[in-house]
């Protein structure tokens, strides 16, 4: 002890001034301002960010933008044609469809937030402990995602939200129930790699209790992989939840769901296409961007690419 | 200063075993092992660098690691300052972490490729409660100044460095803890010839600095001569010979280690010598041969060599042993 | 005056990446004579792979690209040469072996098939299907009960074989096939591979390290190749099969009459197995001279600083001298010599322009200011 500082001080340390907080982030930002540069070199993922930042400005600014509110009808104009009044026409009950799909775009995005933030951390944890513990807790675990990822994800959801009832909530919870398996496995795959990895056994080396290596040298290492697959899951949540409404198992009849719009005007697909229309474009523009931007992500952030 | 250790030998290898079980079968039985440490004995004295050399699967590697039970040893003692710290609870094990450092072969991977070098470097004192806040920030770059890095190098990725600039981090972490012994597991394999020049003496001056104890594995057998003071050879889990390094390069008992020295490249165009090229390759831990487990590729292996496995004894000078049954005999 | 098959001018190969222009290599020249065995010596990042990786035009482009310069080969510029007619060089005339045994053989294949495929694409196998035919034939002779009437007709058919010889008839896929299998076996033999027959149905993981690297190096002289490049051959490899394979290599020399550029960071390779040897440094030659000269008397500061720096298992060395400062960033090379930074002996040309490659001693040339060019 006292060699290291008479060593130190013969070699004149410098005195610390504490850093301000962007200094202490500076490596972060820097990484950060990396990724956007490659992410900025590909057209598909710039407009792939323009349309989530459309989506999210909508969902966001949705009170201030939509002319009508979600719940309100003409009853005496129904199945009117896009016009000044009506942007995209009105549907059988008379109701705003531009309005209405500017308010699903606010409930379509919480529910994928909701649902792909709450199977990442049931995943992670379960996925993480698994993988780490290995053997018996491993295998029993791998069996039970397992049965879960047996059912196609519509299928499954469907039971799961026939079960308890069709809401909202309920049609979110049988989303959650789908999609946790995809990241536990998803975790434990990136545990069992980095587990193995020499800075984990640098860790054991100084010192490191078996937690704290699970949760601050590995789990931090692994979180590249579900950056990607949850930009790609909000596409994915999306358009389940709008299968789901669709087929009669989400939202509640008259509330402004793009999938259920589309179910609503499905038979006037002739008469009256602005119905479908509009909601489907939403979809698809909504679960297009997220696609391209996670596609670009991956492709980003993998890390043999990037030095 | 650093109070006088109780022992002399810093660190005594006794008997050590580690055999990796290799599962087969629906159950995972084990069907195989891999004899990586098959008895191997050895000690360190305080202040001494100690070089383990041998190629890849002579079990160097998981010597090392059996040392800081990274790895659990299969069968054998590790006294460490005195004490056996093969059975030690992982509460007891950690005031010995702090004494027993290691600085690993790839300097890439050994660093956590997500945490800045104030952290990494940092964590055995958050660890070992010996500094946190300022305190550590300020103890941090002490150790990086120990090693050559500044202040400005603190607040970056691994991966922002040189190889041989993260090889230094890699030492500035093993110091932070202020232990006695540290195990240097092929420290520069992977780095070029200047930076490897400028790693070992920055090595050489801090064991005279912070009266540091090594044990220094490579397969590099001028680095090992270079930095060792004696010198143990490894073969498929067994020490073959170890000695003083002048005695060893003076005269090889053993015919691995004749080998050895004949294999590796000479810089130097006009140096003759003779060359006896083993033929064979490098086997594997899984089954070793009966017997003397080198008798396959020795050049001068009789009858007896398949069927006795030689003792590491004396054979001339102290301190000198061999474990060949025509031990001096040149190949 | 031996005859060079290979002289590279003023070679320049760029990376253009994110953070700037990679400048790898700034102008490189280099003869390589028939049937010497040349080393390309320097640390990480000096650019020697680059430089076997520029000939071969198997530089990545994305993001890198050869910018300048002349590489003839048999009288013809390499560069200009489009890819169609490169492949075609590639592995017959000039061939590579790589670093790392492992990733290069494809772990899918058994041997037999990926040293076939080499040769079936590289040779006109019709001649050596015929020589196939007449072995087999010749076999059966030699089982069979010398009076039957049999051997009568077979001999006849080995004759009539032996007239196509000269101008053998297009053979079929399966005639291909098999002696494709008999070179290969050949080649394999010519490697030093213990039981060739039984190699050739093996798959690259059921062999070591040291084997996979013969079969490799079988693969790069099944053609007969005019230029072998071995980049960092024997890095991945124990001391004692290094030793083997140091070996095979420089018996192989005698026999095949290939020349063979060597890129490794290890003197002692370069003491052991080269003819001549050049000395890199970030991005340029700095010294080109016969082994024995350049170790004896080492003219460049670069060069001396190394030999100074590495362990001597041959001698006792106190303290290892080391070169003062580090690689340059080759996006911001210094000026003038790259090496004027770190050199004790910097004068104040140094930074201006890079020193031309001039022969000092006979055969030997070095880039410094140090060295008058020799009074002729």
């Amino acid at each position: 002890m006292t060699c290291m500082q008479d060593l130190s001080k013969s070699k004149g340390a410098t005195t610390l001034e504490r850093p301000s907080w962007w200094e202490e982030r500076a490596p972060q930002i820097r990484e950060l301002k990396f990724t956007l540069y490659l992410l900025r070199q590909s057209p598909l993922v710039v407009v792939g960010f323009a349309l989530i930042g459309l989506f999210i400005g909508v969902a966001i600014f949705a009170p201030w933008i939509a002319p009508y509110g979600p719940e309100q009808r003409f009853w005496q104009l129904p199945q009117q044609p896009p016009s000044w009044q009506f942007l995209f026409g009105t549907d059988t009950t008379g109701g705003d469809i531009f309005s209405r799909v500017i308010w699903g775009a606010r409930l379509d995005l919480v529910i994928a937030l909701t649902v792909v933030a709450s199977a990442i951390v049931i995943g992670s944890v379960l996925g993480a402990v698994s993988g780490f513990l290995g053997r018996a807790y491993d295998e029993i675990l791998m069996r039970i995602t397992d049965v879960f990822l047996a059912f196609p994800a519509l299928i499954l959801a469907m039971a799961v939200a026939a079960a308890l009832g069709r809401n909202l909530t309920n049609l979110t919870i049988a989303l959650i129930v789908v999609w946790w398996p995809t990241y536990a496995r998803l975790i434990r795959g990136q545990v069992l790699a980095e587990k193995e990895r020499l800075y984990v056994d640098a860790a054991r080396a100084v010192g490191a209790s078996p937690r704290r290596i699970i949760f601050r040298h590995v789990l931090p290492n692994s979180i590249f992989p579900i950056i990607v697959q949850a930009t790609l899951d909000l596409g994915g949540v999306i358009l389940t939840a709008a299968g789901l409404s669709f087929i009669g198992f989400g939202a509640g009849a008259g509330v402004a769901e793009w999938g259920l719009m589309i179910a609503d005007g499905r038979s006037y697909l002739f008469q009256s296409p602005w119905i479908a229309t509009f909601p489907g474009l939403a979809i698809l523009f909504s679960s297009l961007g997220l696609n391209l931007v996670g596609d670009g992500l991956r492709d980003v952030l993998d890390p043999r690419l990037r030095r | 200063m650093k109070e006088t250790p109780l022992t002399e030998n810093i660190l005594e290898v006794k008997s050590l075993k580690k055999h990796f079980p290799i599962r087969g079968g629906v159950l995972g039985r084990a069907v195989d092992y891999v004899y990586a440490v098959d008895g191997v004995d050895f000690s360190v004295k305080t202040g001494e660098t100690v070089g383990l050399v041998g190629e890849s699967g002579c079990g160097k590697t998981t010597v090392g690691r059996c040392i800081l039970r990274l790895t659990e040893p299969t069968d054998g003692d590790i006294m460490f300052e005195g004490r056996n710290i093969v059975d030690l609870k992982p509460s007891e094990m950690i005031k010995v972490r702090a004494k027993m450092q290691i600085v690993f072969q790839d300097p890439y991977a050994s660093l956590n490729p997500r945490w800045t070098i104030k952290d990494i470097v940092g964590e055995p004192l958050l660890l070992n409660k010996i500094a946190k806040g300022e305190t550590l920030r300020r103890r941090v770059l002490d150790l990086l100044t120990l090693v050559g890095l500044s202040e400005d190098h603190m607040n970056r990725f691994p991966h922002e460095f040189s190889g041989g600039q993260r090889q230094r981090i890699g030492v500035a972490r093993a110091l932070a803890s202020t232990p006695d012994l540290i195990v240097l597991d092929e420290p520069t394999s992977s780095l070029d010839v200047s930076v490897q020049a400028q790693t070992l003496n920055l090595l050489k001056t801090l064991q005279a600095n912070l009266k540091l104890t090594y044990l220094f594995i490579s397969h590099n057998l001028s680095v090992i001569k270079h930095m060792s003071d004696r010198i143990a050879v490894m073969y498929l889990g067994k020490i073959v010979e170890l000695g003083s390094r002048d005695e060893l390069f003076e005269k090889q008992l053993h015919p691995y280690t004749q080998a050895l020295f004949m294999a590796i490249p000479i810089p130097d165009p006009a140096y003759h010598r003779r060359r006896v090229v083993l033929k064979g390759d490098v086997p594997s831990p899984v089954n070793p041969p009966s017997g003397c487990r080198f008798h396959p590729r020795c050049p001068i292996a009789i009858e007896k060599c398949s069927k006795v496995e030689p003792e590491l004894i004396e054979h001339d000078s102290p301190g000198h042993v061999a474990a060949c049954h025509l031990a001096g005999q040149q190949i | 005056m031996p005859e060079a098959i290979l002289k590279i001018r003023g070679l320049k190969t760029y990376f253009y990446t994110y953070a700037g222009i990679v400048r790898a290599l700034e102008g490189i020249d280099l003869d390589i004579y028939k049937g010497e065995t040349i080393g390309l010596v320097g640390e990480t990042g000096c650019g020697k792979s680059v430089t076997s990786l520029s000939i071969m035009r198997l530089v990545p482009d994305p993001p890198g690209r050869i910018v300048g310069g002349e590489i003839i080969f048999k009288g013809e510029d390499l560069l200009k040469k489009s890819e169609d007619e490169m492949q075609s060089i590639r592995g017959s005339q000039i061939t590579m072996v790589f670093q790392d045994p492992m990733t290069f053989v494809n772990p899918v294949l058994t041997v037999g098939d990926q040293v076939s495929e080499v040769i079936t694409l590289h040779q006109d196998l019709a001649r050596e299907a015929v020589e196939t035919k007449i072995d087999e034939i010749q076999d059966k002779i030699v089982q069979i009960d010398p009076s039957s009437p049999d051997r009568q007709r077979l001999m006849e058919r080995v004759k009539e074989l032996e007239a196509m010889r000269e101008h053998p008839p297009k053979a079929s896929r399966g005639e291909i096939k098999k002696a494709a299998l008999h070179r290969t076996i050949d080649v394999l033999k010519l490697v030093q591979l213990p039981d060739p027959e039984k190699v050739v149905k093996q798959y690259p993981h059921e062999l070591s390290g040291g084997m996979r690297q013969r079969v490799i190096i079988a693969m790069a002289l099944s053609c007969n190749p005019d230029l072998l490049i071995a980049d960092e051959p024997t890095t991945s490899l124990d001391v004692t099969i290094q030793a083997q394979i140091l070996a095979l290599l420089s018996e192989l020399k005698k026999k095949i009459g290939a020349s063979i550029l060597i890129i490794t960071h290890d003197m002692g390779i370069v003491a052991e197995t080269c003819d001549r040897v050049g000395v890199m440094y970030a991005g340029n030659i700095v010294e080109i001279s016969e082994t024995k000269a350049l170790f004896k008397k080492p003219l460049h500061p670069y060069t001396q600083g190394l030999l100074r720096a590495i362990p001597k298992l041959h001698e006792d060395i106190k303290n290892l001298e080391i070169i003062p400062g580090s690689v340059p960033n080759l996006i911001h090379p210094p000026s003038g010599c790259r090496f004027h930074p770190r050199c004790p002996f910097r004068m104040d040309i140094c930074d201006k322009e890079f020193p031309p490659l001039l022969e000092v001693d006979p055969g030997h040339s070095v880039a410094c200011y140090l060295y008058p060019e020799k009074k002729r």
